[in-house]
């Protein structure tokens, strides 16, 4: 059985869940088992117990219990003659089939204690069902004697019970009418409860089945919900100015607060479930296709155990098996290849899940061939979705980034897996859906690498609200990447036409933009001031500005569904009920793009492409950094990625707890960490925040709000500059702790700040156990 | 056959319609409404019932009546169909009614228009006719065309619902 302890590594939860349903299936079989002999030819009560037996047999036999396999495999044959209407239930077969119920709940205790399904190989039992089965009774002896024999391997504590089932069997030949004891005498309950030295394996088995419980998932669906509300009633009552002035209601707000985010916190973690769900079948899928093909390829996979939301792990199901399929057909090369180009004969799928930030990432890598961005520029050119000349105007990350794009295949040959090009757009799409976005990454020769940026759950997210023509909209903050304001009377800042379609400036790109106003055929409404506001979006790699009447508020928000009536209109993600009780529309960024027909690729990638030959080359390694000041008088560069947003706040609102410097923002403690601490700013004394002499308290401390790990913080700059896109190669070393090197940006020589030095401040803070901070 | 049925009923621009009180889940009188642009025009909004987010069908617009007065606040009628709720909107509500079963008559097959397909047929009252909805075809909006329907149309259609008084 050494084969079984293997399999019971890697499969410990499948097997737990098959004895949880397996116990309870027999438990319905007892029931069903005598209401059958009151009925015997009900079919539904058939059906029900040759179903339970079958899925037992099918299940154990897939787990090599060979002998539980062949006892039930002997029961199932006398089901299907029962079922079919070949034999008639008879007291004498309704008996055998319990005792088999017993024998069968036995070999599952064995399981759950000792891995194996036991030394008994119940001879008896199955030569009685044999019997049965070709027509013979029976002999008066074997139900007996082969119900003692069964309860043999639990010796003293079946053996109350096998006399039991003894006795029962020889009425039932001369009574008929002595069901309900039997019931009684049967059934597992009565048996584990009645004190006679119960049998602790057999506790085991029933407390797998007690220690979880099925759950309907419209329970935990309306639970969310209520804890939805929850959220929101807390998030008016902490706005409410009245809970200040009370030190009681204060201290009872702030234990509400935690408490809230606590129990939705838990209430999200009952609709968690490990990834490895989905992951569990890629091995045989993998193995599969490679072996079709003539492949070798094995999986290897970390991070198994990330959770993730139920709703989430149903919808990529079928994206991840999509990208896996392709990395074994299109990604690794056949063996010859391989070996020819200095690789291992066996490619390799790696897949990697784990949590960041609040999102969930999963990647799928393959060491096999790469994308062959040639043929993709010329497959392109030739389905028409560039042309050439924008071709050679693309990066090639661009080019690489258009195997997304709908009709798409590189494939030489169409199989019967991949290589139609319905594929990569169908998962950009579905991945969008669900609030996530890809991105690939691939060297020639190397492999591709996918990463996909989930968000953890769909219930409750960060959203900023906006309105236009007097209505008030939500827009998920996940793709929102930044706002500006701009005078529209103002020629230096103005909005320029390109082919029909209003453009902004931002940062030497154009920026195609949207009135929200007009694309859901709302009044105009021009702000008196001249001023607009544009909500800078992102929807499959690409900037659109959607401009709004005004900004409101960044809140966390309760998805909640549209009826069916409404689900037609796609720029709708759902509702959602504000803090003050009203009803607000959650949009749906890429219906919206879509319907603005904003996502004609070539003209929005030309426009893109165009732009950005202009400035520099060589985009593979942009990212955007926060220009600041320091408080030497230098100037230090802040990559963004993980950036929330840029908050001000007035110097009288910080507050000190212990030694740390503190400020309530959006209902939570965000704390606050200098950024002249964390570079051991040349200066003697860093500068203080709160209690300064100089300052007054309406002056405004600058901060740029990270997310790490779910924990917010707030890191305190100087003077914000510039937000630039730039090179993330470093040009010099690193001048001091907290700094990764020097790069020249804007000509001027720029020192790049360490994200990391932030996160690991973040991780000695969250050390001790309090929490008010997270949430 | 003289089963008794308990009806809901309520009054639309003088016709009454009745809906079996089984379907009726509260009646709300005023409900501030949040827009939906795009949506079709028998959709009035959507309202917070306690947390829940419902539909709003202007009743009128769907039978292709003439719409409400400005000043007349229309009263909520929650109704539950299968597991899809969504608020009518009426004008006033009427008493619940029970009704013997032998006293209904199928909808006319020359009705036209909208109410071919939203009226089930009717009670004969000492009084009045009651109108039975169906409510499952008032909640499909699916080959509505009320946004773009002319007020031609629902004249006509109104000009049927008297006929059958």
């Amino acid at each position: 059985m050494a084969n079984n302890e293997n399999l019971l590594d890697g499969m410990e939860e499948v097997i737990q869940e098959f004895l949880a349903e397996s116990v309870e299936g027999l438990d319905q079989m007892d029931n069903d088992l005598v209401a059958l002999e009151a009925d015997p030819g009900d079919p539904d009560l058939l059906a029900n117990i040759f179903r339970t037996i079958h899925s037992i047999k099918g299940t154990c036999g897939f787990f090599g219990y060979a002998k539980l396999e062949s006892v039930s495999h002997v029961g199932e044959s006398l089901l299907s003659q029962l079922r079919d209407g070949e034999l008639v239930l008879t007291q004498e077969i309704a008996t055998v089939l319990l005792n088999l119920v017993d024998a069968i709940r036995e070999m599952l205790t064995a399981i759950e204690s000792t891995g194996t399904d036991g030394e008994n190989k119940y001879v008896d039992l199955v030569a009685t069902l044999g019997r049965l089965k070709d027509g013979a009774s029976a002999t008066p002896g074997p139900p007996a004697s082969k119900s003692k024999k069964a309860s043999n391997h639990a010796k003293t504590t079946r053996k109350n019970k096998s006399s039991d089932t003894e006795a029962a069997t020889a009425e039932d030949e001369q009574a008929p009418s002595v069901k309900p004891q039997r019931t009684g005498k049967d059934s597992p309950k009565p048996d584990a409860t009645s004190g006679e030295q119960p049998n602790q394996s057999t506790r085991g088995v029933v407390s797998v089945a007690e220690s979880a419980i099925r759950v309907d998932v419209d329970i935990l669906d309306n639970l969310m919900n209520l804890v939805g509300e929850l959220v929101l009633a807390r998030n008016q009552i902490l706005a409410s100015p009245v809970t200040q002035e009370d030190p009681l209601l204060t201290n009872a707000c702030q234990r509400l607060n935690l408490i809230t985010s606590e129990l939705q916190q838990d209430v999200m973690k009952t609709r968690m479930q490990p990834i490895n769900t989905i992951w569990n079948k890629f091995p045989r899928v993998v193995r599969d296709i490679a072996k079709a093909y003539g492949k070798q390829a094995k999986v290897e996979m970390e991070g198994k155990e990330t959770e993730l939301d139920k709703s989430l792990i149903e919808a990529m199901k079928d994206p991840l098996t999509h990208l896996i399929r392709n990395a074994v057909d299109h990604g690794i090369e056949t063996p010859d290849e391989r070996v020819a180009n200095g690789k291992p004969a066996e490619g390799r799928v790696a897949l990697t899940a784990y949590h960041a930030s609040g999102q969930v990432i999963i990647e799928i890598a393959d060491d096999g061939a790469g994308i062959n961005v040639a043929r993709i520029r010329e497959k392109a050119i030739e389905l028409g979705l560039i042309t050439s000349t924008q071709a050679s105007q693309m990066s090639e990350r661009d080019i690489t980034r258009l195997i997304f794009a709908p009709g798409m295949t590189t494939s030489k040959k169409v199989t019967n897996i991949s290589g139609r090009g319905v594929g990569m757009d169908v998962v950009r799409t579905n991945l969008e859906k669900i609030g996530g976005f890809i991105e690939l990454d691939s060297t020639p020769g190397r492999g591709s690498s996918f990463r996909i940026q989930l968000p953890l759950t769909l219930a409750i997210i960060p959203a900023l609200l906006v309105r236009s023509g007097n209505e008030s909209f939500a827009i998920p903050q996940g793709s929102i990447l930044e706002l500006i304001r701009i005078n529209q009377d103002d020629s230096s800042s103005s909005i320029e036409m390109i082919h029909g379609v209003p453009v902004f400036r931002l940062r030497g790109k154009l920026l195609p933009l949207v009135y929200l106003n007009r694309e859901l055929e709302l009044g105009d409404t021009r702000q008196p001031d001249g001023m607009l506001n544009i909500v800078v979006l992102q929807v499959d790699q690409r900037k659109f500005g959607l401009v709004v009447e005004a900004v409101d508020d960044s809140t966390e928000i309760v998805v909640k569904p549209l009826s069916e009536i409404l689900k037609a209109i796609p720029v709708y993600a759902g509702a959602t009920i504000t803090g003050n009780g009203k009803v607000a529309l959650i949009l749906d960024v890429l219906g919206l793009a879509q319907r603005a027909k904003l996502l004609s690729e070539s003209q929005d990638r030309y426009m893109d492409a165009n732009a950005e030959s202009t400035t520099h080359g060589g985009e593979a390694d942009r990212r955007p950094f926060i220009i600041a000041n320091t408080t030497d008088g230098g100037h230090i560069a802040i990559p963004v990625d993980s950036v929330v947003r840029l908050e001000e706040f007035k110097r009288g609102c910080l507050e000190q707890a212990g030694s740390r410097t503190v400020v309530q923002y959006g209902g939570k403690i965000l704390p606050l960490i200098n950024l002249a601490e964390l570079l051991q700013e040349r200066r003697r004394k860093p500068r203080k925040i709160v209690g300064q002499d100089t300052k007054t308290a309406n002056d405004v401390v600058h901060a740029i709000v990270y997310s790490v790990d779910g924990y917010s913080v707030g890191l305190i700059v100087d003077r914000i500059q510039d937000i630039v896109d730039h090179s993330q190669t470093m040009q010099g070393p690193p001048t001091r702790k907290g700094t990764l090197g020097t790069i020249v940006i804007q000509e001027r020589i720029t020192e790049v700040f360490d994200v990391g030095s932030l996160q690991r401040e973040i991780c000695s803070m969250h050390k001790t156990p309090q929490r008010a901070a997270g949430g | 056959m003289n089963a008794l049925r308990q009806v809901c009923t309520f009054i639309v621009d003088s016709h009454l319609i009745g809906l079996d009180t089984k379907h009726v889940r509260e009646v709300l009188r005023f409900q501030e409404l949040t827009n939906v642009p795009l949506s079709p025009l028998t959709v009035s909004g959507l309202i917070n019932l306690r947390g829940e987010i419902v539909t709003a069908l202007d009743l009128r617009i769907r039978l292709e009546l003439p719409p409400r007065a400005s000043d007349q606040p229309p009263i909520n009628v929650v109704v539950r169909n299968n597991s899809e709720t969504v608020s009518l909107l009426v004008d006033e509500i009427g008493d619940v009614l029970e009704v013997t079963e032998d006293t209904f008559e199928p909808a006319p097959e020359h009705l036209e228009g909208a109410a071919h397909d939203l009226i089930v047929g009717t009670y004969q009252l000492e009084d009045k006719l009651l109108l039975m909805l169906n409510l499952k075809n008032t909640m499909d909006l699916s080959d509505s065309t009320t946004s773009t329907r002319s007020v031609h149309a629902s004249r006509v259609a109104e000009t049927d619902l008297r006929q059958t008084q």
